[in-house]
């Protein structure tokens, strides 16, 4: 599945409660702090779907390092700094819901 | 001068475990410990290192582990070449180590910069018989490179016995343990690992640079690694694998940066079965202790024992090592001391006691440690100074969950590059791309803020806020 991230943008139907529409919205901060990371270091992103491997993104461990900065800055959370037991995200489909359980 | 075969690594391999039963497994080639012991790597040019200074700059670290298990004894010194060693840098590390001879598994000299090198020996993964029988004559100098201050790398000069006497008192051979490493077996972290699985009768799963992650728990995990080891920001991308269940060890070791309690956590949940230990050591120190609780920092008990195997000491804020596991000098720089009088080496760590736990909180003059990797502020302040709308900057660590810390800036503009003119943000993405093209990425900036000034004390200097 490949995401659209203008449909994201040009869909918020007035049906959407407010949890729907902070949860969109960190799907699509993820998702542009991928690409402008990518583009910042130069590096080839693969296509953004749920089921992509993030080992396997094209991004190498600075690069997420640069994105996980950048998300604790505009979402205000940091998931990966809290000792729960939930798993580290292994695709970015988890990757995506590790941030909005962490901004519920 | 040794006469004989005895206290060479060679010789301590063979007693701790039958050598046919045991292997190092590469990423692209693998060999039996038996044949290295009835062969050699080196072709039949052994003989022509013998006594001398030998560097060691393979691209694989079979290969260099190779050179090191046959050279030990024979060599006089073996200089180690990490694997990301500047080009620049090679002409001083011959010259400060007086190096003859050049070990690489290359076909030829791999840099004009050490083309000087008098004698060039090829080493290979494929083990060629012996024909005259080998032995031991020197007592070899092992040395580590480790980043300096001042762009130069600091040569450290070790021993077998000082590198394996944290192994030494480690007690029973166990020939069933499978050891790993996510660390390059030419720093100090990754060359414990060698030893522990070739001292302690086991056998070695090597990684890679080349490999991704998910491969090389694959393939440790179809070795039946039992002991593996890396630093925390390698087991949190460990952990991001969906290869990570591929390994079901018995130990898992992190050392090499600061364990947070998150990360020991995560891997006490992931493998239940596995005791988890986080180790501190520094090329100079050594291994200093492992400790085994479970919980992040040291027990404030192991510091100030008295005839203790380490000694620890924390003064001005910073730990302190004295054993018999520090390196005993350094090359190159006769006037730079390792250890002080009473012979504690100052790690430049800085610890906090809280609790009855001291917490590592950072590095003395600002050092960063971006996932096991050292940048010295300077380095990347002078990078950016040189950008001609830049007045002045001062570099930082920015903490990170995945790698420790970043590197971050803040820069003053000259006056006529100031944020009046309303395309900062242009100009840090220019001073940005100045840093990519001149410093290794984990150097370059994650961010740059533009300050209006920084704060210069009393002295001229720079105001840092260490950690």
């Amino acid at each position: 599945m490949q995401f659209d991230r203008m449909s994201v943008r040009a869909d918020p139907t007035a049906t959407q409660s407010a949890q729907e529409k902070a949860v969109m919205s960190v799907r699509s901060e993820v998702l542009s702090q991928f690409e402008q990371v990518a583009k910042e270091q130069n590096k080839k992103l693969a296509p953004l779907a749920d089921d992509l491997v993030l080992l396997e993104s094209g991004l190498d461990s600075l690069c997420v390092a640069i994105i996980v900065t950048r998300l604790e800055d505009t979402l205000g959370v940091d998931p990966f700094s809290t000792a729960d037991d939930a798993e580290f995200p292994a695709t970015l489909g988890d990757f995506i819901r590790f941030y909005e359980n962490a901004a519920k | 001068m040794r006469q004989s075969n005895e206290g060479t690594l060679l010789a301590a391999l063979s007693a701790a475990g039958n050598p046919s039963d045991r292997a190092l497994w590469g990423a692209e080639a693998s060999i039996t410990l038996g044949d290295l012991v009835r062969g050699s790597s080196l072709g039949d040019r052994l003989e022509e290192l013998r006594g001398r200074s030998v560097l060691i700059a393979t691209d694989d670290q079979l290969t260099a582990a190779l050179a090191l298990i046959e050279l030990d004894g024979v060599a006089r010194r073996l200089v180690l070449s990490p694997p990301d060693l500047p080009v620049e840098d090679i002409p001083f590390v011959v010259a400060a180590a007086g190096v003859e001879a050049l070990v690489s598994d290359r076909a030829a000299v791999p840099d004009a910069g050490m083309s000087r090198v008098g004698t060039f020996v090829r080493c290979s993964p494929r083990i060629a018989p012996r024909a005259a029988a080998r032995s031991g004559s020197h007592q070899t100098e092992w040395v580590l490179l480790t980043s300096g201050t001042t762009g130069a790398p600091k040569m450290v000069v070790h021993t077998l016995s000082t590198l394996a006497d944290a192994l030494r008192r480690g007690g029973t051979l166990a020939p069933s343990q499978v050891w790993s490493t996510f660390y390059d077996i030419r720093r100090y972290g990754g060359l414990q690992i060698l030893l522990r699985a070739l001292l302690g009768g086991g056998s070695l799963v090597l990684s890679s640079a080349r490999e991704p992650t998910g491969d090389f728990l694959i393939r440790a995990g179809g070795h039946g690694v039992t002991h593996i080891s890396g630093t925390p920001s390698h087991w949190r991308r460990a952990l991001m694998s969906p290869s990570a269940h591929r390994i079901s060890p018995e130990y898992v070791r992190l050392s090499g940066e600061i364990a947070d309690q998150a990360i020991l956590d995560h891997l006490r949940a992931f493998y239940p079965a596995a005791r988890i230990t986080h180790a501190f050591a520094s090329t100079e120190a050594g291994v200093a202790f492992a400790v085994g609780d479970g919980l992040a920092g040291f027990p404030a008990s192991l510091v100030g024992q008295r005839d203790a195997a380490v000694e620890l000491r924390v003064e001005g804020g910073t730990l302190r090592i004295r054993s018999a596991r520090t390196a005993l000098r350094y090359l190159g720089n006769p006037a730079e001391r390792l250890a002080d009088a009473e012979g504690f080496v100052d790690t430049g760590d800085m610890v906090e006691l809280h609790g009855g736990r001291y917490h590592f909180v950072g590095r003395r003059g600002g050092i960063i440690n971006v996932g096991g990797l050292k940048v010295h502020p300077e380095e990347v302040e002078a990078v950016i100074n040189r950008h001609p709308k830049v007045r002045m900057s001062r570099v930082r660590a920015r903490h990170n969950s995945l790698l420790g810390a970043l590197v971050v800036a803040d820069v003053v503009l000259t006056t006529g590059a100031d944020a009046a003119n309303g395309r900062v943000a242009g100009l840090e993405q220019e001073i940005l791309q100045h840093c990519r093209d001149a410093l290794p990425p984990h150097k370059v900036p994650a961010a740059i803020t533009i300050v209006r000034a920084l704060d210069v004390a009393a002295t001229g200097k720079l105001v840092r806020h260490d950690a």
